[in-house]
């Protein structure tokens, strides 16, 4: 599965909340300051809801949601798992 | 009708916690009819039942079939027009008034109460909105008295809740007018957050703040204000109490924090936050504060948490701060973070902190 049509709805998200243009794959959100507790539940409520993915405690680390990269990643690891199991 | 009617007998099946008043004007509020009278008169002792609502942190506000001008001037007239928030004045429904009130201010209409000396009135607002607490005239004497009028707690955030209203209102169109980036906007706020120990005046919020926060709330234990009082003076421990302020007002007493100081290791043992202040990111300043004392006074820090089903934002705040899951008591889940690495506080909030020298 493309991971692209992934990235493309976190990036539209995160840059309609944020208000910002879209962010490069790699940009960091939390090292730029953009993101506050609020925002932090707010994406991990996304990717649960968007993707259809549970996020446990164990995946809260921020290399997780750090960036549209990072969170494009994890979906594809989660949906990777429940399609394994 | 199905609403909470006053009931002369005083047999009323359970008090409620009421947070906003609505007033009628004519023979109400005052006695007389505005516009058919020469003059009116206020209500004997009804500025002293407003003003002392107000103090208890309850909002007032008005619904009366009116000439807008002409009643709003009366109410400069007898000194009592800022007390009112929303005034609702024209010739609609009351119902759709006391419902745009509670929009206005962001109140569920079972926290209302409406005083109207017409049944009529009563009734249309009773039939539309059963949740409202109606009332005759004949309740307001002994209004101050009412369990549902008396709030729990009475503290300097409930006398500045008026105005904390008002400048939440500022702060809302003018989020809503801007057009830059979200953090922009926050920035043009001038936030200053004052982190401090806990001070005798700031018990009484600090344990209001423990009973009603839940949703940002890592433990949800409670403490009472001895309990407070002792921990505020015991040496091992630390409670701190947070204040927001920014160009538009203050938001009062919003967040407390309370760490227990081992010799080798620091227990956050309760971080909590009000809603008030939920989109504002100020709850990581104070963990990074503590984060950094503990580091200063060469301790571990460790931290608390008990889901509730409501506060899974303050296990994020802990995870994303870099503590990691080291233990489970019962219910309690412990974290712990390294130190190595503390989050940076964002740009647009200014820490205001005594000094930390005493830690070691």
């Amino acid at each position: 599965m493309s991971e692209a049509p992934t990235k493309k709805k976190i990036a539209s998200f995160l840059a309609r909340h944020l208000r910002t243009a879209e962010l490069d794959g790699d940009e960091d959100i939390f090292a730029a300051g953009l993101v506050n507790s609020l925002f932090a539940m707010q994406i991990v409520l996304f990717v649960e809801k968007e993707f259809s993915v549970t996020v446990e405690n164990d995946d809260l680390q921020l290399d997780n949601f750090r960036s549209v990269n990072a969170i494009a990643g994890f979906v594809a690891r989660k949906q990777a798992a429940l399609a394994a199991s | 009708m199905e609403c909470a009617t006053f009931d002369l007998t005083g047999k009323r099946a359970q008090a409620r916690s009421i947070k906003c008043v609505v007033w009628d004007l004519d023979d109400t509020l005052w006695q007389g009819i505005l516009l058919e009278d020469r003059q009116v008169t206020l209500r004997p002792g009804i500025a002293g039942i407003v003003k002392a609502l107000d103090e208890r942190g309850i909002l007032q506000s008005i619904a009366s079939r009116n000439d807008a001008r002409q009643a709003l001037a009366q109410l400069r007239a007898f000194d009592l027009d800022e007390y009112f928030l929303f005034p609702q004045i024209h010739w609609n429904a009351k119902s759709s008034s006391v419902q745009a009130i509670a929009q206005a201010l962001n109140l569920g209409l079972d926290s209302f109460a409406f005083i109207d000396d017409q049944p009529f009135e009563r009734d249309e607002v009773a039939s539309a909105c059963p949740q409202v607490l109606c009332l005759d005239t004949a309740a307001i004497d002994t209004l101050l008295d009412w369990p549902d009028f008396t709030p729990r707690f009475v503290t300097e955030d409930s006398r500045r809740r008026r105005q904390m209203y008002l400048s939440n209102l500022a702060r809302d169109q003018a989020e809503a007018a801007f057009a830059g980036p979200a953090a922009g906007f926050l920035a043009t706020l001038g936030m200053v957050l004052t982190l401090e120990p806990a001070a005798e005046g700031d018990l009484r919020r600090a344990a209001e703040l423990t009973l009603r926060t839940n949703q940002l709330n890592t433990t949800g234990d409670t403490y009472d204000y001895d309990e407070l009082n002792a921990l505020r003076r015991s040496p091992g421990h630390l409670l701190l109490i947070a204040g927001l302020d920014d160009k538009y007002g203050t938001y009062g007493r919003i967040g407390l924090a309370l760490v227990e100081r081992g010799a080798e290791v620091w227990t956050l043992k309760l971080l909590l936050m009000s809603c008030r202040v939920v989109s504002r990111g100020v709850g990581g300043l104070v963990l990074a504060h503590i984060m950094r004392r503990a580091k200063a006074a060469g301790a571990r820090l460790r931290a608390e948490f008990v889901p509730n089903g409501r506060n899974r934002q303050m296990l994020i705040t802990y995870r994303f701060a870099g503590f990691q899951e080291v233990g489970q008591v019962g219910d309690r889940t412990l974290l712990e973070h390294d130190l190595a690495a503390i989050p940076p506080d964002p740009p647009y909030v200014k820490l205001v902190a005594p000094e930390t020298a005493r830690d070691t």
